[in-house]
């Protein structure tokens, strides 16, 4: 499945929640599913650090070439956030990562959860996604 | 105006147009007034009504709009004059805030008078706005940074005081109120011990001013800084008090116009007291509106305010408590209206999300404080702090947001 078809399905997925308390219960409950991350990649180099909630994130090559992601965050909501961008991102090639455009926060109306006030990491995990797959095509090309 | 002895607060919030909107479809309660406090309608038109009839760049122009904008800024720095209960208005320098009134300080004071192995001492309690600047001149001078401690309830540890504070400290500087915590500190005693050992006392008023009454002579601190945006003032404004033989011996710490007598390639003369500090065009419609929001507490009575406050405090802390799993992080005797507080198990930010999407303006984070909240161990709190408009049905609307949030988080 593409990126855009990923999306396209979270959006839909999302399109029967009919409140905010709806919608807030299904990120709280991805939020809430196991670990993300492997705990040995729970480490300081790995951290974001938004003002208000912290991010880890680990990339590794897969067999294919794609690269994996696996996240995690101290807060619950940037947890289910964080859970939903990988789950786009995740096992994709580096150069279709590299180009994408995470259009979904925005229309499932959680855009404040990446603007500069909430600073909770998110953004800033979208962008090291990103860089990372920038750093895998470079590596991948020489 | 006329004074209100008992804050009539239905008629109060009719005053401030914010505050009577939707947010997420649910009616706005405000309680981030430690972050900012909302604007009165007087204060929103003092703005619009300089630009409409008076703007002009003051203290040079000969013409008419330049007279009266000049004169309605100069009458905000004797209004000043009086709130603070300053000896003179050339004490009262117009700076962008109180991180732009610190600075000051630490860059022209700090520069001339601190020397290697001299020693600063900060509190616990301090905003990273009174420890960054210092530890700029700190390390610039090899000055020694020194942290007075505190208790299990936010307050100052007094009985460290007395060895910290040594012929080598050179100055104090502590807030009057702790933003993260609500403590009242018991400056006015530190002040006396500090000036026995020959340290100067800077005082961080920004959470302060909008509660009680500040009096800088009864004090006796040497510099005292606030901001107008957290006393219904605009933002971009901020005020320098400083005792009038200190902020004379001090040199300039910023070039530029307004601030000179002459100039020559070969030598420049500096203005007079508080120009020689306030460089280049300033806010001039921050400055005079920032006069009238001292109008507007001038036509309050502190008492009142006082009152109002701490039941607002009580009621709040009360309801709070009787929450499975809530713990309150400040709970000194002497506090303003401000909770910081965290639930088992939940993270601050899920919370103010979640009290957010129910029209709920809390702060979350370390507001600011990172080493306080080191010391308590945790990421930072959820703050809820209280304004004059706050209500009782305010804080109901508040608790049942929070009630449903710990319920879809737990």
């Amino acid at each position: 499945m593409s990126i855009e078809e990923r999306q396209q399905e979270i959006i839909s997925e999302f399109s029967m929640f009919t409140d905010w308390m709806a919608k807030y219960e299904y990120i709280i409950e991805l939020g809430k599913e196991l670990p993300l991350i492997d705990n040995e990649y729970k480490v300081g180099d790995n951290l974001i650090k938004g003002c208000q909630s912290r991010v880890w994130l680990h990339a590794e090559e897969g067999a294919n070439g794609n690269i994996i992601f696996t996240a995690d965050s101290d807060a619950i909501i940037t947890k289910g956030l964080v859970a939903l961008v990988v789950r786009v991102l995740s096992d994709e090639k580096p150069k279709e990562i590299a180009e994408s455009d995470l259009h979904f926060v925005k229309d499932l109306g959680l855009n404040e959860h990446l603007s500069q006030t909430r600073s909770n990491g998110l953004s800033s995990m979208i962008k090291q996604m990103k860089m990372y797959a920038l750093a895998f095509q470079i590596k991948s090309i020489e | 105006m006329e004074l209100q002895t008992t804050l009539d607060i239905q008629h109060l919030r009719k005053e401030f147009p914010i505050l009577h909107q939707q947010v997420n479809g649910y009616p706005l309660v405000y309680l981030d007034n430690a972050a900012t406090t909302q604007k009165p309608k007087s204060v929103i038109n003092a703005i619009s009504d300089y630009y409409s009839r008076y703007n002009a760049n003051i203290h040079r122009g000969a013409h008419h709009l330049a007279h009266i904008a000049t004169e309605a800024f100069e009458e905000t720095r004797n209004r000043t004059k009086t709130f603070l209960n300053a000896c003179d208005k050339g004490e009262i320098i117009f700076t962008s805030g109180t991180t732009d009134s610190i600075n000051l300080v630490a860059q022209s004071w700090g520069r001339k008078n601190l020397n290697a192995g001299d020693e600063i001492l900060l509190s616990m309690l301090e905003h990273h706005s009174n420890i960054v600047p210092w530890q700029l001149i700190a390390e610039e001078k090899g000055a020694i940074i020194k942290v007075i401690p505190i208790n299990e309830n936010g307050e100052w540890d007094l009985s460290a005081i007395d060895s910290l504070l040594t012929s080598k400290t050179t100055l104090v500087a502590v807030n009057h109120v702790s933003n993260a915590l609500g403590t009242i500190n018991p400056i006015k005693q530190l002040i006396e011990k500090a000036h026995t050992v020959g340290a100067k006392v800077l005082i961080d008023g920004a959470q302060a001013v909008a509660h009680f009454a500040v009096d800088v002579q009864d004090l006796d601190c040497d510099f005292y800084a606030f901001s107008s945006h957290k006393i219904y003032g605009p933002t971009g404004v901020g005020v320098l008090y400083g005792k009038r033989e200190l902020l004379e011996s001090m040199p300039p710490y910023r070039g530029g116009g307004e601030m000179i007598k002459s100039v020559s390639f070969e030598k420049t003369t500096y203005n007079e007291l508080p120009h020689r500090f306030e460089a280049g065009t300033p806010n001039v419609e921050g400055v005079i509106a920032l006069g009238t929001a001292l109008n507007f507490i001038h036509s309050l009575d502190w008492q009142s305010v006082h009152e109002h406050e701490l039941e607002l405090l009580q009621y709040a802390t009360e309801k709070l408590s009787s929450i499975n799993g809530l713990k309150i992080y400040g709970t000194a005797k002497e506090k303003v209206a401000v909770i910081s507080f965290l639930i088992d198990g939940i993270h601050p930010y899920d919370l103010g999300t979640l009290l957010d999407k129910q029209g709920v303006a809390v702060r979350t984070g370390h507001h600011c404080t990172e080493p306080l909240w080191n010391h308590f161990g945790v990421v930072g709190s959820v703050r809820a702090s209280f304004s004059i408009y706050n209500t009782v049905e305010e804080i109901d609307l508040f608790i049942n947001a929070l009630k449903k949030a710990i319920q879809l988080l737990k």
